[in-house]
């Protein structure tokens, strides 16, 4: 091919096409902007709202009727002792949940990756297809088992059903199936010349891993905690079942009884603590975007 | 390769290791009992959190548990439970529901915007792609009450209603509440859509990306425009990672239930917006007769889980994960 061959179909780059890919380009950001509306009026809902006596549409109304009416008594409830209860219960839940899943994910992973041992393949297959399945159809059976260990004696009142500890047992579950492939995947990336160094100079197994691997797949770690922290501060659905009443509610479990509960709902205080409850998600969504969208694609979670 | 040997032998020699073919049993042993050692925690719970309830929920489908009869033995009553499950007057409904919501979330958002957004957002400058993408993974980030509460804003009746009063009488809207009134599938489909279609979005992001810049300069260079650019060369580069969406997709779709729980509760009126997964929780647990029928749950629970299962097994083998499951590499040492 020579170049008097491409010339005229290199044509295209001429004003025309310029004026085209103009047009595209701007069709692309309408329909990205159109897209995001509906998200973008929700928040700018959620934060009107928080700050005013109440909203029609996306309008502050005072008792008037006209525009106005702004008020900080919707986040009266911060000195509402409920609340911190709530938050606390959330907050156990989510750094139980880091901990457990960091700390079965880490050493299950590590097994898979690196030791030879019978059940190996079989115990892999089942995380591969649970990774997959989706474990809320079986919220009805582990009824049963939290009853279950609620009846076991001393260690029962606080893993059994309606307890904190029992719903984070739970969640820690549920997510270890994902947690257990993506340590595993961040261990077969290691080189393992220091790990077999350490093992010829007589190091234990477990030594090894505290003190060669562990540092090693520290991002991974952290991508791993951050991804299960989330998931447990937004707990909604196994504290709602395995839990009854306010003492043991979470956040979410909480604000779903501030909108069912009073009638009519003072919407706007509920707007308050649901930006609340968002205040540490917000942090992460601003500081850690570019781990956010990689651990979301690593994650494979969700609908 | 010799020398490579000779490390190791020496490596093994340091440590009075026999080599990989010569390991005594009781060395295997003893590295079966340090793998399980690593795995305890993670098969403990894997056993009590999925082994015993996947078992549990086919022998609780046997009895006729529930909140009534609960201190009492239990009694089994063999498949009447299955038999009054496919009698249910509400089954063809459920069953038509739930196909439904899947294959419409899936096809025109974890599927079909996934795809539109992905390839918008690679085709404009990368810091405002990461920008779009960004906002799109808010609703995965909310907690999903929060999320449903600015929905049901939304949606609300006149005059609180946002769509309401931006839209009046437009594609709809009456005044009324359109969640439980007016539209109630286009909420329920909306809200997992807006969660779901990130997912998508992010993988074929990066699916995009990773095709080589020369295959798209050289059919530019052939005078090829945009739509066939898609067609011909992004469209089937990418066909892995649609397949694997769609699988996934569906599987998750068709086993939660949550943000439906949440906006409608099936609602509104009788099985409105009730899907397979949804009466199977709300049998057990959020009874209308006050009685949780955790027996009768169950049964609607296993058919799922089973559908599921199957589901799984299958995007496993379709995806060649078993080529995951390879040998570790200093197994013997």
């Amino acid at each position: 091919m020579t170049t008097t061959e491409i010339e005229p179909q290199l044509q295209p780059a001429g004003p025309l096409h310029k004026t085209r890919e103009k047009m595209g380009r701007r069709f692309a950001y309408g329909f990205l902007i159109l897209s995001i509306t509906p998200i973008l009026i929700g928040y700018t809902w959620l934060v009107i709202a928080t700050i005013s006596t109440r909203t029609e549409g996306l309008l502050p109304r005072n008792a008037q009727g006209g525009i106005g009416g702004f008020t900080l008594r919707n986040w009266d409830f911060v000195t509402d002792s409920a609340i911190w209860n709530a938050m606390l219960n959330s907050l156990l839940i989510a750094v139980a949940m880091v901990i457990g899943v960091g700390i079965a994910s880490t050493a299950g992973g590590y097994a898979l990756s690196r030791m030879k041992f019978a059940g190996r393949k079989g115990f892999l297959s089942m995380t591969l297809v649970l990774h997959a399945f989706k474990a809320e159809m079986l919220l009805i059976a582990i009824f049963f088992v939290l009853r279950f260990l609620g009846d076991i004696p001393v260690i029962g009142n606080y893993i059994g059903f309606n307890t904190v500890g029992g719903v984070a047992l739970v969640m820690i579950a549920l997510e270890l199936p994902l947690g257990i492939w993506l340590m595993k995947g961040f261990f077969d990336n290691l080189p393992w010349d220091m790990e077999r160094a350490a093992l010829i100079d007589g190091a234990s197994r477990f030594r090894v891993w505290w003190q060669i691997m562990l540092p090693q797949v520290r991002p991974g770690l952290a991508a791993l905690s951050l991804f299960t922290f989330i998931a447990g501060w937004n707990a909604y659905l196994v504290p709602f079942t395995f839990t009854v009443g306010t003492k043991v509610a979470n956040m979410p479990v909480f604000l779903n009884q501030l909108i069912s509960d009073t009638a009519p709902t003072n919407w706007n205080a509920v707007a308050a603590v649901g930006l609340f409850q968002m205040i540490p998600l917000l942090i992460f969504f601003i500081f850690t975007q570019e781990l956010l969208l990689n651990i979301y694609a690593g994650g494979s979670k969700g609908t | 390769m010799a020398q490579s040997l000779d490390k190791d032998t020496l490596a093994r020699a340091a440590i009075g290791a026999p080599g990989p073919q010569r390991g005594t049993l009781g060395r295997r042993v003893r590295n079966t009992f340090t793998a399980y050692g690593f795995l305890g925690p993670a098969m403990g719970l894997v056993l009590f959190f999925f082994v015993i309830p996947g078992i549990l929920l086919v022998v609780l489908s046997l009895t006729d548990l529930s909140s009534a009869n609960f201190s009492d033995p239990w009694t089994f009553i063999g498949l009447d439970n299955f038999e009054r499950l496919f009698a249910d007057p509400f089954f063809p409904k459920i069953l038509r529901n739930t196909v439904f919501y899947v294959f419409t979330t899936l096809i025109f958002f974890n599927l079909g915007l996934a795809l539109v957004l992905a390839l918008v957002t690679t085709n404009i400058p990368r810091r405002s792609g990461f920008f779009f993408r960004l906002i799109w993974l808010l609703p995965r980030l909310t907690p999903s009450v929060v999320y449903i509460l600015m929905w049901k804003r939304i949606g609300q009746a006149d005059p609180f209603g946002i769509y309401n009063q931006l839209f009046p009488e437009f594609l709809g809207a009456s005044g009324g509440n359109l969640f439980l009134g007016g539209s109630p599938w286009t909420f329920v489909i909306l809200t997992n859509g807006f969660v779901g279609a990130s997912f998508g979005m992010i993988i074929f992001t990066s699916a995009l990306e990773s095709i080589p810049k020369d295959l798209i300069t050289a059919a530019k260079v052939d005078g090829a425009n945009v739509w066939r650019i898609i067609r011909d060369i992004k469209l089937p580069l990418i066909k892995w990672p649609l397949l694997f969406i769609a699988t996934y997709q569906t599987l998750s779709l068709l086993t939660s239930f949550e943000y439906i729980l949440l906006l409608t509760e099936g609602g509104p009126g009788l099985f409105t917006t009730e899907v397979w997964a949804l009466t199977a929780y709300k049998r057990a647990f959020a009874s209308y007769f006050g009685n949780s029928q955790w027996a009768f749950g169950a049964t609607w629970a296993i058919v799922l889980v089973t559908v599921a299962l199957l589901l799984a097994v299958i995007y496993v083998k379709l995806f060649k994960f078993n080529e995951l499951i390879e040998e570790p590499r200093i197994e013997n040492l």
